[in-house]
């Protein structure tokens, strides 16, 4: 027989790179170390898809940019009437002398790189600039936002203790993560939602609470409530000061401590250098004030500064549970996101119905593949066999590819496998019915198989391709679990392939050729 | 062993029209289906909303699921038992993207104990945002056309040899769909267009292996979302997963018997086109019958056993893989004929001898 020998080497070469894939999923610890992934629907765990609020970034940076022009306008003696933001990306300097006008125009042009000034005009009773942030670098802001809260959200999750976190970009400004085997999912959106903005403001003691409540807030002041869950009692109100001293730019560390007093958790923040000097300056010159500190515009308390205070270390005191107090240190050490998020997407499957999903999938499998066994056995015999044997190495090799390529193996995917079992005979039915009707036209068992093979190879050929570009359209356009049964399907479909068209025929060849059995059992 | 005797020479073409009729008719079917019912009934996966699946560790009654429910604002939700009615299990769902944040579980999970007295397990949390179904919608019609897209080209080039033809049809289609999609249309309404550019070019082309796939394909597609439609079932994305593989599927069923067909063309060149055609299909039926069996029968398994996740799929599966084998007897091969009586006489050009 042509080419025998080398077919065998082929097939089992195959064979063994198979075995050697599919070990370490059953025994951990063996190279080559590639386990089959479960998806989330079967070890349970949770998915999101988050949104970034992009434009909250470029407003943020017209924020600064405001606070920044406003000093800037009071060192260099410019009076401004008002200074307002404006729909697009915009700020109106509204300014008291038209002589000032270039003199503002150069500052922008000298001292920010981000704002250009659009227009200026001069009439009699209105002098205005307006300058508006580059287009290009609005894009900037917004694909830095997106980058940065990755990486701020893959900080927080790794701190979080998570194993096999897979975090990515979508598009322009979703991110998807995938927490397998997260049981608290509360607490998990919790920690990977939170903008954690730290600020620290002074509470606005010069004007009554009790009046801004009523509706009227003085300029330059706003009403933020205290943190906590405690909507029965009503959140504390506190009048705070809009501009913000110090934020948790400057943080260097936060860690949990517990107050030996009242056995209560709470969180010490250390500054870097920078921040501890801008610390102690503000604590010196406000003592005797309340110092609000802020995170994410909740007041989480507004301690009086006894003191200066040196070293650059604060607290942050609350009604924390320990695990409220360790998620706080997580979220403050990781730092904040240049922009709120917002969870548009979410598929969380606890762990019981994960396992519930493997038993009956793994049943499923099993009672399908032992009935299109018997089948097969059944309908053609010898010939039934070998194809069983192809089919058993079929699922082998699925399993052995889902491993190699690092794929994932869901629930339709486990379906795809089923699938892939029904279909998978369809090459050998092919292959052994053009064998049959070969004999009938009076062939040696040896020629009917030659020319059975080589006639259906081009149908089983274009009947599989057609299969695999549907499931290859699938993956490119599939996501999470679909992807699964995608990947399942393909790698089916190119395993059925081989047994069929190549195996398979070998066993035959081996018997109708080498050995020259006389009879076909078909 | 045999099911299918050797030498039998049913007269399925002659009995076409018997298959037009059944075929006519379940398509009014679907249609109307889709018509009345504004198209399928689609998943929160392409519109959006929440689906919060809940076990309870003894009996309780849906009405004070909904009590709970009443309770924390979520009154609107359908509930609905899921799986075996011991297993306690039960489906909520809205069409609103519930914001999920600020201990969403803990808080349904608290409710509903409450009011059935009986400890809940949230065992699975579903929340697809707007943003997300449009873009999930778009995906999955995309995916199947593409997948009409290139296993059209792939049979009009691997049967008729009319590489370069097939080629050109797939850029005119391309063309046509940049074309429409200029002026904002609707993806659905795009892809009806390509459909039609691509029927319209087969038939000028006289590419009529491509015109019988694709006739079938849209066929089969049609009506499994019509029935599943019918039997009041949720499109997911998943159930779209279903239907790509039925493309799949169905195009293996009617590859083979075009296959046959294209050989037997060959080799019986003097015997007329209907006669090689319904020898082709009884030659193959017995494969026919055979492979939707065994794949039948892992369906049902998957069906029965597979558990409740997996039960829509199975079903969509199941219907596909019927009118799949159906169509690729009654539907795809009497296309051929079709095609022969009409745009042009049957003709064997050399290249497809050259095959």
């Amino acid at each position: 027989m042509k080419g025998y020998t080398w077919r065998v080497v082929v097939v089992l070469g195959v064979l063994l790179a198979a075995v050697v894939y599919v070990v370490p999923t059953f025994k951990p610890g063996i190279w080559p170390h590639k386990q089959i992934n479960l998806g989330l629907d079967l070890q349970g765990g949770m998915h999101l898809a988050l949104e970034v609020e992009t434009q909250k970034a470029v407003d943020g940076t017209l924020d600064r940019i405001q606070g920044e022009l406003r000093s800037l306008l009071r060192e260099e003696r410019i009076r401004h009437s008002r200074m307002e933001t404006s729909g697009d990306n915009g700020l109106v300097i509204g300014l008291m002398d038209a002589d000032d006008v270039e003199k503002v125009e150069d500052l922008i042009e000298n001292e920010f790189e981000e704002v250009s000034v659009r227009s200026s005009s001069r009439t009699q009773n209105d002098v205005k600039v307006k300058i508006a942030i580059i287009g290009e670098r609005a894009g900037q802001i917004r694909d830095q936002a997106v980058e940065q809260a990755l990486e701020t959200i893959r900080n927080r999750i790794d701190q979080f203790g998570v194993s096999e976190p897979d975090i990515r970009v979508q598009g322009e400004r979703r991110i998807l993560i995938q927490l397998p085997g997260v049981t608290d999912t509360d607490r998990a959106k919790e920690l990977i939602g939170r903008t954690a903005q730290l600020e620290f403001k002074l509470l606005d003691e010069d004007n009554s609470l009790q009046r801004a409540l009523e509706g009227q807030v003085p300029p330059g002041s706003e009403i933020l409530y205290q943190s906590g869950d405690t909507a029965q009692e009503g959140r504390r109100p506190y009048l705070v000061k809009k501009d913000t001293l110090l934020t948790g730019a400057y943080l260097e560390d936060a860690r949990v401590k517990i107050d030996s007093q009242y056995n209560e958790p709470y969180v010490t923040i250390d500054f870097d250098r920078r921040g501890a000097r801008i610390f102690e300056r503000i604590t010196a010159e406000n003592v005797k004030k309340h110092l609000a500190i802020v995170l994410d515009n909740n007041v989480y308390s507004a301690p009086v500064i006894q003191e200066k205070i040196g070293g650059g270390t604060a607290r942050i005191t609350g009604n924390f549970s320990m695990q409220e107090a360790h998620d706080l240190a997580i979220v403050l050490r990781a730092g904040a996101l240049p922009a709120p998020v917002e969870i548009i997407e979410e598929r969380t499957v606890g762990p019981s119905l994960g396992h519930d999903s493997i038993r009956m999938g793994l049943i499923s499998m099993a009672v399908g593949g032992i009935l299109v066994l018997l089948f097969m056995a059944v309908y053609y015999q010898l010939a039934g066999l070998i194809a069983n044997t192809a089919l058993v190495v079929n699922i082998l090799f699925i399993a052995a590819g889902l491993a190699a390529f690092g794929a994932t193996l869901t629930l339709p995917g486990i379906a795809g496998i089923i699938l892939t079992i029904g279909m998978a005979v369809d090459a050998n039915v092919i292959i052994f019915e053009r064998i049959r009707e070969e004999q009938r036209l009076g062939k040696t068992p040896a020629s009917a198989v030659a020319a059975g093979f080589d006639r259906a190879a081009v149908a089983v050929l274009d009947a599989n391709v057609t299969t695999l570009i549907a499931a290859l359209v699938l993956y490119q356009f599939g996501t999470g679990p679909v992807r699964g049964f995608a990947v399942t399907l393909s790698l089916g479909v190119l395993a059925s392939l081989f047994t069929a068209l190549f195996a398979c025929r070998l066993i035959f060849d081996y018997f109708y050729s080498v050995r020259r059995m006389k009879t076909l059992s078909i | 062993m045999e099911i299918i005797k050797p030498g039998i020479n049913f007269d399925f073409i002659g009995r076409r029209y018997l298959g037009y009729g059944i075929s006519a008719l379940l398509l009014i079917a679907s249609l109307l289906t889709l018509v009345i019912n504004a198209g399928p009934n689609f998943g929160i996966d392409f519109v959006g909303g929440t689906i919060v699946q809940v076990q309870f560790d003894r009996k309780v009654k849906i009405a004070d699921v909904k009590t709970g429910l009443d309770q924390i604002g979520l009154g609107g939700s359908a509930v609905q038992r899921f799986g075996a009615a011991e297993h306690n299990e039960f489906l909520i769902r809205t069409n609103d993207p519930l914001s999920t944040g600020d201990d969403f579980s803990e808080h349904i999970s608290s409710a509903l104990s409450a009011s059935t007295d009986a400890a809940p397990e949230i065992r699975r949390v579903e929340m697809v945002g707007p943003q997300v179904g449009e873009t999930l919608r778009e995906k999955a019609l995309f995916a199947l056309f593409y997948a009409l897209l290139f296993i059209t080209i792939y049979i009009s080039g691997r049967f008729e040899m009319k590489w370069m033809l097939s080629a050109a049809t797939a850029g005119a289609l391309i063309g046509a769909v940049y074309l429409f999609s200029l002026f904002n249309v609707s993806i659905p309404f795009l892809i009806l267009v390509a459909l039609i550019v691509s029927l319209v070019l087969f038939y000028q082309l006289h590419l009529r292996f491509a015109m019988g796939a694709t006739v079938a394909l849209i066929h089969d597609v049609t009506i499994t979302v019509g029935v599943f439609t019918l039997l009041g079932k949720e499109f997911s994305l998943p159930i779209v997963a279903a239907l790509l593989t039925i493309i799949g599927y169905s195009l293996n069923d009617t590859i083979i018997v075009f296959d046959r067909i294209r050989e037997n063309l060959r080799r019986h060149n003097r015997s007329s086109l209907e006669g090689n055609i319904n020898r082709s299909i009884n030659e193959t039926l017995s494969r026919t019958i055979l492979t939707s069996a065994t794949t039948l029968m892992v369906l049902l398994c998957l069906f029965f056993l597979g558990g409740d996740i997996i039960h829509d799929f199975a079903l969509a599966m199941i219907i596909g893989v019927v009118i799949g084998t159906y169509s690729s007897v009654f539907v795809a091969s009497p296309m051929l004929l079709f095609m022969a009586g009409g745009a042009a006489p049957p003709q064997r050009t050399a290249a497809s001898e050259a095959a």
